[in-house]
């Protein structure tokens, strides 16, 4: 069963990682999102990350559980974290684990560009001059479906 | 009946509102919805006029049937990740 999470608090990347892995699996792949300086070639001082949580959550654990059954990775983790993040800071964390690694590869992306399709969450960007913006979004589908192609093909 | 309407991030500073209720007439739809936010003022006719909605935590068509108590969310671009 996957696990899912939105959070205020920092992320704990090893807490993900325990919760998968098994003696079946004999990959373990970890993706963390950190927060960048830069952005457009303009320096970035920080991020604000603003969601609607409770649909958030809503949707993560639906990305989660789409893309443990196409890939066959039940041992799935993810968690999005929310509020004002320094650069460097990891504002989401993907743990996943397979027999062999294509699984955990392709459910690892699929997750993430899902994330980056349909979770409502939005993210302000502030720079080390000038006003901070809104960072340019993608339009979620209106039936909230995945996308066909999503995750790069099967394993 | 009587929805709640909901604004996150770049839409909540357009219409400077994080929510509001809206009264309609039965049988209204979200696009109904969209006509009276956007016919209350400048601010609100600021929002776009097909906006992605979510209706009861799940994104809806703009030709979705609302219900008395719904909670219809405006939602932005999405840039999570």
């Amino acid at each position: 069963m996957p696990y899912a999470e939105i959070t205020s608090e920092p992320l704990e990347p090893a807490g993900l990682r325990a919760r998968v892995g098994s003696r079946e699996d004999g990959a373990v792949l970890l993706f963390l999102g950190t927060v960048r300086n830069h952005a457009d070639g303009r320096s970035v001082s920080g991020m604000q990350y603003e969601g609607y949580e409770e649909m958030a959550l809503e949707v993560l654990r639906r990305i989660a559980e789409e893309a443990s059954e196409r890939f066959s990775t039940p041992n799935l983790a993810v968690a999005h974290r929310l509020g004002a993040l320094e650069i460097g800071e990891v504002s989401v964390v993907v743990a996943v684990s397979s027999p062999h690694r294509a699984e955990a590869y392709g459910a690892s992306r699929y997750v993430m560009e899902e994330i980056k399709r349909r979770l409502p969450v939005w993210k302000k960007e502030f720079y080390v001059e000038g006003a901070p913006r809104w960072v340019r979004g993608t339009v979620p589908p209106a039936d909230g479906s995945p996308a066909p192609d999503s995750g790069a093909g099967d394993p | 009946m009587r929805v709640q309407a909901r604004f996150f991030a770049a839409y909540r500073e357009l219409t400077g509102a994080s929510h509001t209720e809206v009264d309609l007439p039965e049988g209204a739809t979200v696009a109904d919805l969209i006509d009276a936010l956007r016919a209350r003022g400048p601010s609100f006719a600021a929002l776009p006029p097909k906006p992605a909605v979510a209706v009861n935590l799940e994104y809806a068509p703009t030709d979705a049937g609302l219900r008395d108590g719904d909670e219809v969310a405006f939602i932005p671009p999405v840039a999570g990740g």
